[in-house]
């Protein structure tokens, strides 16, 4: 079965990230596709590639990208949702003439018709969030 | 194949279950996560709307949540399923819509 996953709120706010990403790792490992993580609100900032967490702690955006990376999942970001909250890829980095950028790698920035799309072409759309 | 509803507050802090029970169509399930598993629990004064609305709805438990929060599986309501993670995904698959109550 295809899912669309759609995450509202932030890394270490509550638990949405974290549940978001047991339920992808548990739906691909039965062997279920995921045709895209959609990162919508607050959730955006669990792109962010600048976040420090303790050693002892998970690392949320990191998680993400790495699993993206085995499953070649696609996680996408709200651009104005992003630009409010300041994540910005190289080339909206560029756009606005800011100094950095901090996405991490395996997130990419769109906009919300990515969410619909996913809304059409998944069987399920699972929203977490507070 | 009717609505699965995700509640992921406890019903001390949010009225989210409550609005969940008083308005999901009759025959659809609903999943208790996060600090929704609170509202699992036994002997609380919400326990008796989750019995009540048990002849309406099947209820499920998010196991790994309540073991988080230093709860135990035995003082679940009972009747309601407790599922891990490969759970949830199924209960996903095997309604037609999910509903979360954000």
């Amino acid at each position: 079965m295809k899912f669309g996953i759609v995450i509202n709120e932030g890394p270490y706010t509550h638990q949405a990230s974290d549940s978001a990403l047991q339920f992808t790792k548990s739906a691909l490992a039965k062997g279920h596709e995921i045709f895209r993580v959609f990162f919508y609100h607050d959730g955006v900032n669990n792109g962010t590639s600048l976040g420090v967490p303790p050693q002892d702690d998970r690392n949320l955006p990191n998680q993400w990208s790495e699993l993206a990376e085995k499953h070649n999942l696609d996680l996408v970001v709200c651009v104005a949702a992003a630009q409010r909250r300041g994540m910005l890829d190289e080339d909206e980095m560029k756009r606005h003439g800011k100094e950095a950028n901090n996405l991490v790698k395996g997130f990419r920035i769109s906009g919300l018709g990515q969410l619909i799309e996913a809304g059409i072409q998944a069987d399920r759309l699972v929203t977490f969030g507070d | 194949m009717s609505t699965l509803h995700l509640v992921n507050k406890s019903p001390f802090e949010r009225n989210s279950l409550d609005a969940c029970l008083r308005l999901a169509a009759k025959g659809s399930a609903v999943l208790l996560f996060e600090d929704g598993v609170i509202g699992a629990m036994q002997n609380t004064k919400h326990s008796d709307a989750i019995n009540t609305a048990m002849s309406d709805h099947k209820f499920y438990v998010l196991g790994p949540d309540i073991k988080a929060r230093g709860l135990n599986d035995d003082n679940v309501i009972d009747g309601i399923n407790v599922i891990d993670y490969d759970g949830f995904v199924d209960l996903t698959t095997e309604h037609k819509t999910v509903q979360s109550w954000l």
